[in-house]
């Protein structure tokens, strides 16, 4: 008998470590997305009573694995209806390999010597397939690649729970009708949709970091996530520069996690967070990654944006941030990745360097395009550049353009408060 | 292998009645070489937007059903083995870089006279 608090620690972390590999492994032999995902929940609920029997096993995966596997071999045999479902598509030879191998009897369970082949990969680029909308690739991520329950990826993204369940229903629904294969893109197609994964990990990292709503400024689970699924990529996609360099823009991004609200959620600015409390053991990792990154050839958006925020972090103080480099960095970022956002934020830097008139000048010029309409950043950045160079009323107006565009709480506390200086000043 | 429906959608078809063979020769070159590799199982070049009729209820209305900047053009049924290998063929139509587009969905079923039911 095995202590049963440690066999739940282990179940645990048996989850948040291997769940995407179980139900990869498991999605293989099942060919459908929700047998998969049931028997792999069947099995992590039997090894609590398993593993207190018979010990915790040496390799959690591999016995998982196989117990989700023999569920889904018992589901197909006892229910007919499953064999004529509409199969995901997983490469023909592997799927006869997988078949053959088991012979459609049980494979032996708790066997440590047992391979679990890892199908991680495929589950990513299936989850994040470009057929499928941005928020059901977000949501689908959640669920198969991190094993997040419904009810919570939808309190993640502030919807009903009907509504978050009724969209994975329709997205697993497209992978089997329009047939989108279980498999790592082609050579000639990864690169492109690499980045579709990588943008629906930075997605989900951002609206953790800055949630785009609610009360708190910060949802924590979802930029657990995020960095869960940063670093899974790189350890799958050790070689692709991109993929190091998304995971040290979060690694960067997230040292500053515990300053950037005060007392009752208060949103505090950079130059006011306490450097002191940053991360610097998750700021020294990203630095080698950065330099490693630039040293490897040309750099991509997400190793430039890395770059950039470690800057920001690097500097001992707000004031000595160094400022021409950013900007430099941020002209190079433009021409990889020519967003308008981008550009909004190097406005933010060519004010430190060229002053906040030749800044202004910049956002006013950026206000002409529609892609920015309605972006709450552009009145923000304005309203503070508007201050600077002493134009309070007109500071005071833009201030409240942003804070009608705003819908975090901790945002519009401070934007709020912006307003009344700017207003009594005047 | 399934089928996949393709529809093109343009500002409008180069397929009018009196349509010349200059007028409609990147359609029909391209439609050679879906034929010639086996991937096109039929296709459709319809006339222009001109000469559409719509119903909705009991209203009869000249031109196309939707009143939008691009029409379907014409539509094909190409056969894949997966979404990833139907975009693949998709995206060669050269629709795509002319300003047009096209959608992909897949195939439930057919029916054509004289064949047999090929459903899904």
């Amino acid at each position: 008998m095995t202590d049963a608090t440690a066999v739940k620690t282990a179940i645990a972390d048996a989850h948040r470590r291997e769940w995407a590999r179980v139900l990869a492994a498991t999605v293989r032999l099942a060919r459908d997305l929700d047998l998969a995902e049931d028997s792999v929940q069947e099995a992590y609920a039997s090894a609590l009573d398993g593993w207190v029997r018979a010990g915790i096993p040496d390799n959690p995966a591999a016995w998982l694995t196989a117990t989700a596997k023999r569920r889904v071999i018992d589901a197909i045999r006892r229910d007919k209806a499953l064999r004529s479902r509409l199969p995901l598509l997983v490469e023909p030879e592997e799927a006869a390999d997988e078949v053959g191998r088991h012979g459609f009897t049980a494979p032996a369970v708790g066997d440590p010597a047992e391979a679990v082949p890892d199908e991680r990969l495929r589950l990513i680029f299936t989850c994040c397939h470009p057929a499928l909308a941005a928020e059901a690739q977000a949501a689908l991520t959640l669920r198969l690649v991190c094993g997040v329950a419904t009810p919570d990826i939808a309190r993640a993204f502030l919807v009903s729970e009907p509504a978050m369940r009724a969209r994975i229903t329709r997205a697993k629904r497209k992978i089997s009708t329009a047939r989108i294969p279980f498999r790592v893109p082609a050579p000639a197609e990864l690169p492109e949709r690499l980045r579709g994964v990588l943008a629906v990990i930075h997605l989900l990292f951002t609206t953790g970091h800055t949630a785009p709503s609610g009360a708190s400024l910060v949802r924590s689970e979802l930029v657990d996530q995020a960095m869960h699924l940063a670093r899974m990529l790189r350890e799958l996609m050790p070689g692709e520069a991109e993929v190091r360099g998304l995971y040290a823009l979060l690694l960067v991004t997230d040292a500053r996690r515990a300053t950037r609200a005060g007392a009752g959620g208060r949103l505090v600015r950079l130059e006011d967070q306490d450097r002191s409390q940053w991360d610097r053991a998750a700021l020294a990792e990203a630095d080698d990654l950065i330099t490693a990154c630039l040293r490897a050839g040309p750099p991509g958006r997400y190793v430039l944006q890395a770059a950039i925020a470690a800057l920001y972090a690097d500097a001992p103080s707000y004031d000595q941030t160094d400022w021409p480099q950013i900007l430099t960095l941020y002209d190079h970022l433009l021409e990889v990745w020519p967003s308008p956002v981008v550009a909004l934020n190097r406005a933010v830097s060519l004010a430190m360097v060229a002053g906040p008139e030749a800044a202004l000048a910049e956002v006013e010029r950026l206000e002409a395009d529609k892609r920015l309409s309605g972006y709450q950043y552009l009145p923000a950045i304005k309203a503070d550049l508007l201050s600077r160079t002493g134009r309070t009323v007109e500071a005071a107006d833009a201030y409240r353009e942003a804070f009608s565009l705003a819908a975090n709480e901790a945002e519009r506390a401070f934007l709020a408060e912006q307003i009344a200086d700017h207003t009594l000043l005047s | 292998m399934a089928q996949y429906a393709v529809l093109i959608y343009a500002h409008d078809s180069a397929h009018a009645p009196d349509a010349t063979p200059q007028d409609t020769e990147t359609c029909d070159q391209h439609s050679d070489e879906l034929a010639q590799d086996g991937s096109m199982v039929v296709a459709y070049a319809l006339t222009p937007r001109d000469m559409a009729t719509s119903i909705r209820g009991d209203t009869i209305t000249d031109g196309p059903f939707l009143d939008s900047k691009e029409v379907v053009a014409g539509f094909y049924v190409i056969e894949a083995p997966d979404l990833d290998a139907a975009l693949a063929i998709a995206r060669l139509n050269p629709v795509v870089h002319e300003g047009g587009g096209v959608e992909v969905r897949p195939v439930h079923s057919s029916f054509v006279q004289g064949e047999e039911e090929a459903g899904g």
